[in-house]
């Protein structure tokens, strides 16, 4: 049995989900968020997180975007190989959507035709969207509206098989440590391990779009979640950069084959305006 | 607790500005001026505003809603503001409000020219925004988001990050809770 999906419900969904994210922050960061402040200790910090909690309830309320950079539009799409769009095609139906939301919504406009020349596009898009087939007959569509100033504390190394682990810990602490108060801290951290040079940080965005707080399925992975997150905040970098306890809300881990020579390693960084939502078409 | 909040009002006098120490919580009323990358990369010899004991705000806001006066307006990244930053201070400036820390030469500069550095929230862009009364593009309405606004701010509340004797914040806040 084919599916049949016209492209305006995939444009209306997009659209929606771009709104949602700029004003809801997801119940699972703020629940972050606040047992972050249980856990501060510094002053500056607990201000700064009690700000942050504030400022995601005015924003709710108001429906005003949590953070002026509402994002480049990240959208993971997966298609059901049973589904056929019709009346449009997929890429055109997910940057309308984005174009549609991001105006509808008064969202900042923040991409540039071409990163050299530089000129607004004016509605935020081209979206950067992956695409997977998957089996059945739906679409689900995850979107994560993603501030550039955490993306650009972002890294990628390519390790050899027989880099220690504390080699590859060194990596992520120090890509933390540069990025410093410039992530926008309490950060998450996204990191992918395996796959191939172009396929690491896609799986870190995608540890991203995990449920804050769950850990990975495998047990080995799962603890090393913990580690990194307890390492990660005796660097002292704390809310904002300002000195504190918490200076990751989340260390989420994603992995994937590798080839026998290689071991790549991605980082990808987020701020606490952590904004990813979901819809299943 | 009632805070202990230092009221500044633009322009600044050079007395108000080594006054300010870095952890000191400021409460800003009156008019400030908005600029990032691209504005400053137009701004040539002098900025399109009166720079003289000014307070420039790294930021670009959101799209007002009809019948507001602006969107969200929190700070962006200062560091990428430093190379321009020497120059200004040479004209005046001197107060920038951003999120994150400051290289060397912007300090060393900032130590010169007796200015300081504020910090507000990263991501605290709707709670900030209630703070401003009034926005009007004043230059390079070209550029969009990126254009340069006047603001009329009241009780904008910001932190004194790194002060006129190179007092750094960040350092001192961090080495306080590393741990080793």
């Amino acid at each position: 049995m084919v599916r049949e999906v016209v492209a305006k419900k995939i444009t209306e969904t997009v659209k929606n989900l771009c709104l949602e994210a700029a004003t809801n922050l997801p119940e699972d960061v703020l629940e972050a968020l606040n047992k972050a402040l249980a856990k501060e200790e510094s002053p500056t910090g607990r201000e700064i997180l009690r700000q942050l909690i504030s400022n995601a309830k005015i924003a709710w309320r108001d429906k005003l975007p949590l953070c002026q950079d509402t994002g480049a539009a990240v959208v993971f799409l997966e298609l059901g190989q049973d589904v056929r769009i019709i009346e449009g095609t997929l890429a055109e139906a997910v940057n309308e959507g984005v174009s549609r939301g991001y105006h509808a919504g008064f969202l900042r406009k923040s991409m540039v035709a071409d990163p050299l020349k530089r000129k607004n596009t004016e509605d935020n898009t081209p979206a950067i969207l992956h695409t997977e087939i998957v089996p059945g007959e739906n679409i689900r569509i995850r979107l994560l509206a993603k501030g550039g100033g955490a993306e650009n504390c972002s890294a990628i190394r390519m390790f050899t098989p027989s880099a220690k682990k504390e080699e590859i810990e060194n990596f992520i602490i120090e890509t933390v440590e540069k990025s410093g108060p410039n992530a926008c801290p309490p950060i998450i951290v996204g990191i992918g391990i395996g796959g191939t040079f172009d396929y690491a940080p896609i799986l870190a965005k995608k540890a991203l779009m995990r449920e804050i707080g769950k850990h990975n399925s495998e047990k080995d992975t799962a603890e090393w979640e913990k580690e990194l997150i307890e390492k990660i905040n005796k660097t002292g970098i704390g809310p904002m950069g300002l000195g504190g306890r918490i200076t990751a809300l989340a260390v989420q881990i994603e992995k994937y084959p590798c080839h026998i020579s290689s071991l790549p390693v991605a980082i990808n960084i987020e701020c606490q305006a952590h904004r990813y939502k979901e819809a299943t078409i | 607790m009632p805070k202990n909040y230092i009221r500044l009002k633009p322009p600044v006098s050079d007395k108000e500005v080594k006054a300010l120490k870095a952890g000191d919580e400021v409460l800003i009323s009156g008019k400030i001026y908005t600029a990032r990358d691209a504005a400053h990369r137009l701004f040539g010899k002098k900025p399109p505003f009166d720079i003289k004991g000014a307070i420039l705000y790294y930021a670009s806001p959101t799209p007002a809603k009809p019948g507001s006066v602006i969107g969200s307006i929190g700070p962006t990244t200062a560091t990428r503001m430093d190379q321009f930053l020497p120059a200004l201070l040479k004209l005046g400036l001197k107060i920038t409000i951003g999120k994150g820390c400051r290289g060397e030469e912007a300090k060393a500069a900032m130590k010169k020219n007796k200015a300081v550095y504020l910090v507000v929230p990263g991501g605290a862009a709707a709670l900030l925004s209630k703070h401003v009364k009034k926005a009007t593009v004043i230059a390079f309405s070209e550029l969009g988001p990126e254009a340069v606004l006047e603001l009329e701010v009241v009780d904008f509340p910001a932190l004194v990050a790194i002060d006129s004797k190179g007092a750094d914040l960040f350092e001192l806040g961090r080495n306080k809770y590393k741990i080793k």
